[in-house]
């Protein structure tokens, strides 16, 4: 059950505490009450169903950084029959804000890479907020190459607000790290499927970013900065988010639109973070689904494809 | 690198004023404070003859001093940026572009020629930062892919001089995806080993600098280039503390190993030379 509810959730929240007590309720006493209940979790199929048709864009964006939304480990470990994580880029260190390892699910053997939030505060401390440095983005490569070698399908799984703005990043080369997985993951030989289960800030999200597919969960975002670090430059003024979130068209259904997304996963009403089990399981099929096509394309077309695909994103004239 | 700070309260400028070459005789060297002639200025190809900083100059500059005067040719001038966003803040994005295009009379923020380095054919592409930053939008990446595939076709080794303050924003998800776009060009390129030189000038930042420009066979810098992935401000803010003196300069990024080398204005031509030499034979 949620526990941070939002503003535009509360009448969905509000309900939901009505039927639990109801439910208390009849059971404690002989009153019959299972049709009001039934009754009022049709109201609540309906309204969520209304809120999420009329969300704002911003309104996605609050829902894609939600404090109780499932992160790559809640939703790795609900889907893979077998998990075997990873670490370290054999260079500097482990990165905590990328997770990565070898996967099984059902009989698809693969190479899972996961940008990984933290939920309490001492969480989000050692995961760094989910902002990788460059080590993050040179373990996903040496994952990725180690999927080469066996042939493993490469999924990864976006959810960043950016790789992290600081000295040392910098210092280790933020930028040559993230250029150098965009030019690897553009030729490598196995089939990547990229998935947005969160947030897609910039070039930190991008860094995992380059594939065969790029499919967002419904109520995520991806853009090439924040709406707030958009507001802050172009309008001189943080607070004016919900118009650069407008303005850059930042939602699943945008990218779908301007050609950038693949497919978007529906998520659960409400959202993935009212229903994990049923977050993972949807996420799971598709995956399956996806590489299942992915596989059987000779290497060759599959990277000529990829190609394209990347040769088109972008709108010009001439 | 003493330029950096300035002391002098009373010489404020705008900040896009601040190393442009602007009108009038004389020039004040923002580093050693030299008040320098503009002839001279020009004729030392916009390195101070006191302390030797690098002023910024226009993408044209550096076709000059790169180039030999016979056998240019300009490549793809009918691409154009679009606005699919239909994209407002405080200016519209379309009224920004037509700004910019009257001002550098450019269709955008790269040039592509093809030419001669003392006899040796290159396709080389100049970003201009006078164009909205240098920022890399949907037309930027294509003219940068355009430049690749040129390179590949012909076997000419491509260089690409960056000055950007990163993505263009006003084009949203379709700007980050120039990163992989133009790497995604410079792999394809890389395969059929040709050489790719990478000239970093001041600034390089954002998206340019964590794609094309960090993915040089060599990587080089002019002295004193702020070069980096996130903009010191943006650090600053984040971290709450003063960076350290010289951080994110050209010096700094060949200390930590990110660049081959700093090149001098004036030994450009020279230097590349030099090297395409060695590692690209001539068929
Ligand atoms: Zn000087």
């Amino acid at each position: 059950m949620a526990k941070t509810v939002l503003e535009f959730e509360k009448p969905i929240h509000d309900l939901e505490q009505k039927i639990v007590e109801m439910e208390i309720m009849s059971s404690d006493s002989n009153v019959d009450m299972k049709k009001e209940i039934k009754k009022l979790r049709k109201k609540l199929v309906e309204q969520s169903k209304k809120i999420n048709k009329n969300l704002s864009r911003w309104q996605r964006v609050q829902l894609a950084r939600h404090a109780d939304r499932p992160h790559s480990l809640d939703l790795i470990e609900l889907m893979c029959d077998s998990w075997v994580e990873l670490h370290g880029d054999r260079l500097f260190g482990d990165d905590k804000a990328i997770v990565g390892g070898i996967a099984r699910i059902d009989d698809q053997r693969m190479v899972l890479i996961g940008q990984q939030k933290g939920r309490t505060t001492k969480d989000n401390l050692y995961r760094n907020f989910g902002m990788p440095y460059p080590e993050g983005y040179r373990k996903a490569l040496r994952l990725m190459k180690l999927a080469e070698k066996y042939d493993l399908p490469v999924v990864t799984l976006v959810d960043t607000i950016g790789a992290y703005p600081g000295i040392e990043a910098e210092e280790r080369g933020q930028a040559e790290a993230i250029a150098r997985n965009l030019f690897e993951m553009s030729r490598l030989q196995v089939p990547i499927l990229v998935i947005v289960i969160g947030e897609g800030a910039s070039g930190g999200a991008l860094g995992i970013g380059v594939g065969d597919r790029l499919i967002m969960l419904e109520n995520t975002w991806y853009s090439v900065i924040s709406p707030e670090g958009c507001a802050s430059i172009l309008y001189r003024d943080a607070d004016q988010k919900k118009k650069a979130a407008e303005a850059m068209r930042v939602t699943a259904e945008d990218l779908l639109e301007m050609g950038l997304a693949d497919r978007i996963i529906a998520e659960p009403l409400g959202g993935a973070h009212r229903n994990y089990k049923e977050t993972a399981l949807t996420l799971k099929r598709v995956i399956l689904e996806e590489l299942k096509e992915l596989i059987i394309i000779p290497v060759a077309d599959r990277l000529e494809q990829r190609i394209t695909k990347i040769e088109n994103m972008g709108v010009w004239e001439g | 690198m003493s330029w950096f700070r300035r002391k002098d309260k009373n010489i404020q400028t705008a900040s896009s004023e601040k190393k442009d070459i602007k009108e009038g005789l004389w020039v004040k060297c923002p580093s050693c404070r030299q008040i320098l002639y503009k002839a001279e200025l020009m004729q030392s190809n916009n390195v101070c003859y006191k302390c030797g900083y690098h002023f910024r100059i226009p993408a044209s500059n550096y076709i000059e001093i790169l180039l030999d005067t016979e056998g240019r040719q300009g490549y793809f001038q009918d691409i154009k940026p679009c606005d699919p966003l239909k994209f407002k803040a405080q200016k519209k994005y379309s009224d920004q572009l037509s700004a910019a295009q009257q001002k550098t009379g450019k269709n955008d923020a790269v040039q592509v020629i093809q030419g001669q380095i003392n006899g040796r054919p290159v396709v080389l592409a100049v970003m201009d930062f006078s164009f909205i930053g240098g920022s890399m939008g949907s037309a930027v990446g294509e003219l940068l892919a355009r430049a690749a595939d040129l390179s590949r076709e012909k076997k000419y080794p491509l260089i690409i001089i960056s000055a950007s303050g990163g993505a263009r924003m006003m084009e949203g998800a379709y700007s980050l995806m120039q990163m992989a776009k133009t790497s995604a060009k410079l792999s394809q390129l890389d395969h059929e080993k040709i050489p790719y030189i990478s000239l970093m000038t001041d600034p390089t930042t954002g998206g340019v600098t964590a794609s094309f420009a960090m993915l040089g066979d060599i990587n080089m810098a002019e002295p004193g280039a702020l070069i980096g992935f996130a903009g010191p401000r943006v650090i600053k803010q984040t971290i709450g503390a003063d960076l350290p003196e010289g951080f994110q300069r050209a010096e700094f990024l060949l200390e930590k190993g990110f660049l081959d080398m700093i090149v001098a204005r004036d030994d450009l031509k020279s230097k590349i030379t030099e090297i395409l030499e060695i590692l690209h034979v001539q068929a």
